[in-house]
């Protein structure tokens, strides 16, 4: 079996606007998976019983599905609910549904990793910051977590990395992000074998130059 | 757009032969845990070879195994999947190519595609697990092994990995969770396993609220249930006066 690389190149532009969907993709799942992640994470530590139980259910409850089945699952039900939410008819597309779904999937890891952070934050902070008169408030937004973030930099930074390989499951649903553009033009272009490998060589290259910047973040984080 | 909630779906016939939908998700569900059973007998065993290669005092050797983990931790799990599933079967010897796309049921072909790519991606996992555990041991245990006589072979059988595999339980756990997670990527490549028949049930009933919700229990119920039995073998093989390490 022979490959032949050279059909890749004039697919180049396509591949590209697949990638910038998967960025996209990656990017929004990030920014309000750390957003909704650490709202859970502070409601999961408060002193309230019922906060931190919903925190916690949800958490449980998000990780022992599969992403696959989230992303499906919120894909046929969105415009159903928006329909019972709105009382008419909102159209909405399969991008949007599978942000809703990499947010609220991602809160759930994202609020573990936060919580451990805001633990590792000595218990003389809060005490220091409550003694010059803060409120709980103030003491978390100004003293806790600035420092809790800082240190789990790195641990934010994996959990991206494997949301960046996780986004290719939009499959699923027919979005044209890397994967899927690769796979439709190796299908028209008749060469589904190279397009294939260099999908899988781009994403090698893109997480593993990733994790390793990660790793050496981690080692200049280091006390 | 109006929604017939109708929660005993489940025990209405498909309309096809006398199946009801629950006996869909009965097969849904046999054939997501033998993906993950015989996956999982791969990924341990490939992995426990490999991570015991990861600390073994040879740089080519350890190197090896390093490439491996980094090459199946960079790339998707789904573009794996379909590497093995439409990319190696077409670079086999023409006749292994006749039997696995002409001879074998479709399922039996997706199977074993799902099988191979979810136990070497899981074996990468697993090997970092075990080299973990072998690095938390003290070095004393080595250092005792070799002034005792043993040979690497023995040390390894004897002193290291007996030890190693008990302290590791809790994140081989997840990893073994995970594995059932990950096998609902079979449904793209037309393996009937729990989520293709909850889709499947989805579009047939047009109840998709339901289907959804039981499938979300199945999984939800699997996985902890897993988790508890988990707790018990970890209770039962714990090392006397290493449960610090284990708890960690």
């Amino acid at each position: 079996m022979e490959f032949d690389f050279s059909g890749i190149i004039p697919s180049l532009p396509g591949l590209w606007n697949g990638m910038v969907m998967t960025l996209q993709l990656m990017a929004l799942g990030v920014v309000g998976g750390i957003i909704l992640g650490t709202i859970l994470a502070l409601m999961r530590l408060s002193h309230s019983k019922l906060l931190s139980n919903i925190a916690g259910a949800y958490v449980n409850y998000f990780r022992s599905i599969p992403l696959l089945l989230v992303i499906t699952w919120f894909y046929l039900a969105v415009p159903f609910v928006l329909r019972w939410i709105t009382g008419e008819d909102t159209p909405v597309g399969a991008f949007t549904s599978c942000v809703v779904a990499f947010m609220m999937f991602e809160a759930a890891y994202f609020c573990e990793i936060v919580r451990a952070g805001v633990q590792s934050i000595s218990k003389g902070q809060m005490g220091a910051a409550q003694a010059l008169g803060m409120t709980y408030g103030q003491t978390m937004r100004l003293i806790i977590l600035p420092q809790a973030f800082r240190k789990m930099t790195p641990l934010l930074l994996q959990q991206s990395i494997i949301l960046f390989q996780d986004t290719s499951l939009v499959y699923t649903v027919g979005l044209m992000d890397f994967l899927n553009a690769s796979r439709s033009r190796g299908d028209i272009t008749g060469l589904p074998h190279e397009f294939l490998i260099f999908a899988g060589l781009v994403y090698f290259t893109i997480s593993f130059s990733a994790s390793f910047a990660v790793k050496r973040l981690q080692k200049g984080f280091a006390p | 757009m109006n929604y017939n909630w109708d929660w005993g779906v489940f025990f209405k016939s498909t309309g096809i032969g006398d199946e009801r939908y629950l006996d869909w998700f009965v097969t849904g569900l046999g054939w997501t845990i033998a993906v993950a059973l015989a996956a999982w007998i791969v990924a341990l065993a490939l992995g426990a070879v490999l991570g015991v290669m990861r600390t073994v005092p040879n740089r080519w050797v350890s190197g090896i195994a390093t490439t491996y983990v980094e090459i199946f931790r960079n790339v998707p799990l789904l573009v794996q999947l379909f590497l093995w599933y439409f990319l190696v079967p077409d670079l086999l010897p023409q006749p292994a190519q006749d039997w696995f796309k002409l001879g074998l049921a479709p399922e039996t072909s997706a199977y074993i595609s799902v099988v191979v790519c979810l136990g070497l991606f899981t074996a990468a996992r697993v090997c970092e697990q075990v080299r973990t555990g072998i690095q938390a041991l003290p070095k004393g245990q080595l250092g005792a092994a070799r002034a005792m006589g043993f040979r690497l072979p023995q040390i390894y059988r004897y002193v290291l990995l007996p030890q190693a595999f008990r302290i590791i339980i809790p994140p081989l756990t997840s990893e073994f969770l995970n594995i059932f997670k990950n096998s609902s990527v079979a449904s793209l490549i037309g393996l009937m396993e729990l989520l293709a028949q909850t889709k499947q049930t989805a579009e047939f009933s047009a109840n998709l609220f339901e289907a959804f919700t039981l499938a979300t229990l199945i999984y939800f119920t699997l996985n902890m249930s897993l988790m508890l039995l988990m707790r018990l073998v970890e209770k039962k093989v714990a090392v006397p006066g290493l449960i610090s390490v284990g708890g960690k």
